[in-house]
């Protein structure tokens, strides 16, 4: 199938590249960027005029609950979110069940994915079994499957020789070690940033230390081993000044956020609106804006979803008893660009973010458009009002505190491999 | 933050929170509570007003006193009464509370009392309830106890006359208190001069101060010229989260003894929402000495809470007729 992007405006960031361009598409591969390619017969043909035509988006952490929790979510679905939010390639985190901590679990996880064919999916193995966070896995077993990294989820190791010996392990195999930072204890029961909206609304408090914390131990032991580590999801804005003194002293330390600690505050949650309610907890406004600004001085270099969906049931009933979590795939686009609209990052701090710096943070070959490159492909339209409807999500998951939010962006195309996976020529616009 | 407990001509629909609603409504309560009392003394106890009525108590978490009072304002304002205390401690979550909801629903109940170990759970409920039934809470988890706090201010009111002038204080276990936290936004809506909290940091929320509140961690400066004291009962499993040491520290540092109390104005009330913890929170001389007003609080519970059933659900021209 020949593919002919025309007349779009073509951003990668990775080359610095932003040209008005047409790619030309064959066999799954990008074979020219440029304005004409002579004797290129093309099968379709998309007019991309007034859009923009970035490298397919490629998330570092989405739930899409297969294995384990088919009745919420699959494979299938959320490839369709993910692709319908410009998606192409994306990590699942080890908390499946069975938790990915054997190859047969990834097998599984990829022949799903292929045979779904819309996304790259990428599995995160299991850093400890279970992630019980007593016994390694195999982890050369789970390389060997295709694993491209490790993690515990969101099961913190309490145990400091446990995790470095896990850390050194996984440096022995070259394995990048993701964490999500939380002190078990400090965390407890706790629902909401420990504030004064946990003090008004009653609600236990998840104090900043929790991450902090956890942090500062993990670089520690990161330092002493050598591991190659990413942080997951920070949502303080004193983790960014710790990640930041351990990027000056050369560790291999990377982070992300999520599209919605950078919008959302504790003030969000208003009156126990439950699907603010997520983990780590929306922070103050402080810690937002220091997040922020943590992009900006390249500190965290990615912008992630954080994709959880859930049933409707999940988020029905008193505020601390709700699942936390937010289905994400579809937004993370639109709430990325709306902060290059508020002027808070640049456009092409927007697009490296979710393109080619997590995949460097992958080491994958994707997140970036050249010539013989897998055509994974993003098309929006920078200049379209619409208006959030999480109930129209593609994603079986409904559970998005954005709902009513105008965004000036959407989603047009998607090519994965060389193929059109997801395509809107119509979209309409509402008037503001 | 706006509660869905107002309808749109501003009357209570649902009785959540004092946060949000407007001085006078509360002083409507306490005059209207005021106008009940006198019920009490009366050969029969009963007016019509809810006559024809079902009122569900629902109660998630235990509760002797709160619900007794409850059932008696009901059964004084001529309802139907219908008791339920249902074990939480399992595994019940979400869905089969509102399941609960919607087979009471389904037998034409007009309200809800509820109470739930879980902040927020009464405004889920009054969220998922048919429009016609109101909800009246009776404590969500460390959120609030709404009805407790406006007969604290009615009790406050029948012995200190102008809210403005006072300096109230309220000890003890604040963090964890839907109670304390009812009560500081009754009295600053109600214009109270000085709200003050006296507490080890360990029982504090952290940024209290957000609250519109004095913090003191010491009660020797904390009593001092206070017009009002209020304790708050000290749940014994305190000791477990590692937040006090023992009962017997805390009572050296913050139970309210006779010589801690003459800090205080000598025509200070001392008030308790209960059960009392003799000796833990309180000196018995003090739960039974000559300012103390606490057995006085649970007489007011009932007119007080027959005020705000009536005002959720009563017709407003029977209201007037009943009471004037």
């Amino acid at each position: 199938m020949n593919l002919h992007i025309k007349n779009g405006r073509v951003i990668d960031p990775a080359s610095q590249l932003d040209a008005q361009l047409d790619i030309f598409i064959r066999d799954g591969k990008i074979v020219a960027m440029s304005s004409h390619l002579d004797g290129f017969n093309a099968d379709k043909t998309i007019d991309a005029t007034g859009l923009i035509v970035c490298p397919g988006l490629v998330d570092l952490n989405a739930r899409l609950r297969e294995p384990g929790q088919e009745h919420t979510a699959t494979i299938d679905s959320e490839t369709l979110a993910a692709v319908a939010g410009g998606i192409t390639s994306l990590c699942v985190p080890p908390d499946t069940d069975p938790v990915i901590d054997t190859p047969a679990v990834v097998e599984l996880i990829e022949e799903r994915a292929k045979k779904s064919g819309r996304a790259m999916v990428y599995t995160i193995g299991a850093l400890t079994q279970k992630l019980q966070g007593e016994l390694l896995t195999e982890m050369a077993a789970l390389k060997m499957a295709g694993c491209i990294g490790v993690s515990n989820g969101l099961s913190p190791i309490k145990n400091s020789l446990i995790l470095r010996r896990a850390m050194e392990y996984a440096a022995t195999l070259d394995l990048t070690l993701f964490i999500n930072a939380a002190d078990p204890w400090l965390q407890g029961n706790g629902c909401v940033h420990e504030g004064a909206i946990s003090a008004r609304l009653g609600l236990t408090g998840i104090p900043e230390t929790t991450e902090t914390i956890a942090v500062a131990r993990d670089l520690l032991l990161i330092e002493l081993t050598g591991v190659r580590a990413h942080f997951h999801n920070i949502s303080c804005g004193k983790t960014v000044s710790l990640i930041k003194d351990a990027q000056n002293k050369g560790l291999a330390v990377t982070a992300d956020v999520s599209a919605h600690h950078l919008h959302l505050s504790e003030h969000d949650i208003g009156n126990y609106d439950t699907l603010s309610h997520v983990m780590p907890p929306l922070r103050s406004i402080r810690d937002r804006e220091q997040l922020q600004q943590g992009i900006r001085d390249g500190i965290i270099t990615a912008i992630c979803s954080h994709h959880q969906p859930l049933d409707n049931d999940a988020k029905l009933g008193p505020f601390p008893e709700t699942t936390p979590g937010i289905s994400g795939l579809e937004t993370l686009l639109a709430l990325t660009m709306k902060l290059v609209d508020d002027e808070e990052i640049t456009l092409h701090q927007a697009i490296a973010s979710l393109t080619s710096h997590p995949a460097e943070i992958l080491g994958i070959d994707a997140g970036q458009l050249k010539t013989g490159a897998q055509a994974d492909i993003c098309i929006f339209n920078p200049n379209i009002y619409n208006e959030c409807q999480p109930n129209k999500f593609v994603s079986a998951g409904k559970n998005s505190p954005f709902s009513g939010w105008l965004f000036n962006n959407k989603v047009t195309h998607t090519v994965f491999n060389g193929k059109l996976v997801f395509g809107q020529d119509k979209i309409h616009s509402i008037s503001v | 933050m706006s509660h869905n407990q107002l309808t749109e001509s501003g009357r209570l629909h649902h009785f959540l929170s004092i946060e949000g609603l407007k001085r006078a409504l509360l002083t409507e309560i306490m005059d209207r509570a005021e106008q009940f009392s006198s019920i009490s003394h009366q050969q029969v106890k009963k007016v019509p007003l809810l006559r024809g009525k079902t009122i569900v108590n629902l109660f998630f978490e235990n509760s002797t006193r709160t619900r007794t009072t409850f059932e008696l304002a009901a059964k004084r304002l001529s309802a139907d009464v219908i008791s339920l205390n249902i074990n939480t401690s399992s595994a019940s979550k979400g869905e089969s509370l509102r399941d609960t909801l919607h087979n009471l629903e389904a037998m034409h109940s007009d309200m809800f009392v509820v109470r739930h170990n879980q902040s927020g759970a009464a405004e889920f409920i009054a969220q998922h309830v048919a429009p016609h039934v109101s909800v009246i809470n009776a404590g969500d988890g460390c959120h609030a106890h709404p009805t407790q706090a406006m007969l604290d201010m009615f009790t406050i009111r029948r012995h200190k006359h102008h809210f403005p002038d006072l300096r109230v204080a309220i000890i003890g276990d604040i963090l964890h208190s839907r109670v304390a936290r009812s009560q500081i936004q009754a009295l600053a809506t109600l214009g109270v001069g000085e709200i003050r909290v006296i507490a080890p940091k360990t029982l504090l929320p952290t940024d209290c101060k957000t609250l519109g509140v004095h913090v003191y961690h010491d009660m020797e400066a904390g009593l001092k010229d206070v017009d009002v004291v209020i304790t708050l009962r000290l749940q014994l499993e305190r000791m477990q989260g590692a937040l006090l040491p023992s009962a017997r520290e805390y009572f050296q540092c913050y139970g309210l003894t006779e010589r801690k109390l003459s800090l205080a104005k000598p025509d200070a009330i001392v008030m308790h929402p209960g059960p009392i913890n003799r000796g833990v929170e309180i000196a018995s001389a003090v739960a039974d000495g000559p300012q103390s007003v606490i057995l006085e609080q649970v007489t007011h519970g009932i007119a007080v809470r027959m005020a705000i059933m009536s005002m959720t659900l009563g017709s407003q021209a029977e209201l007037h007729e009943v009471t004037s």
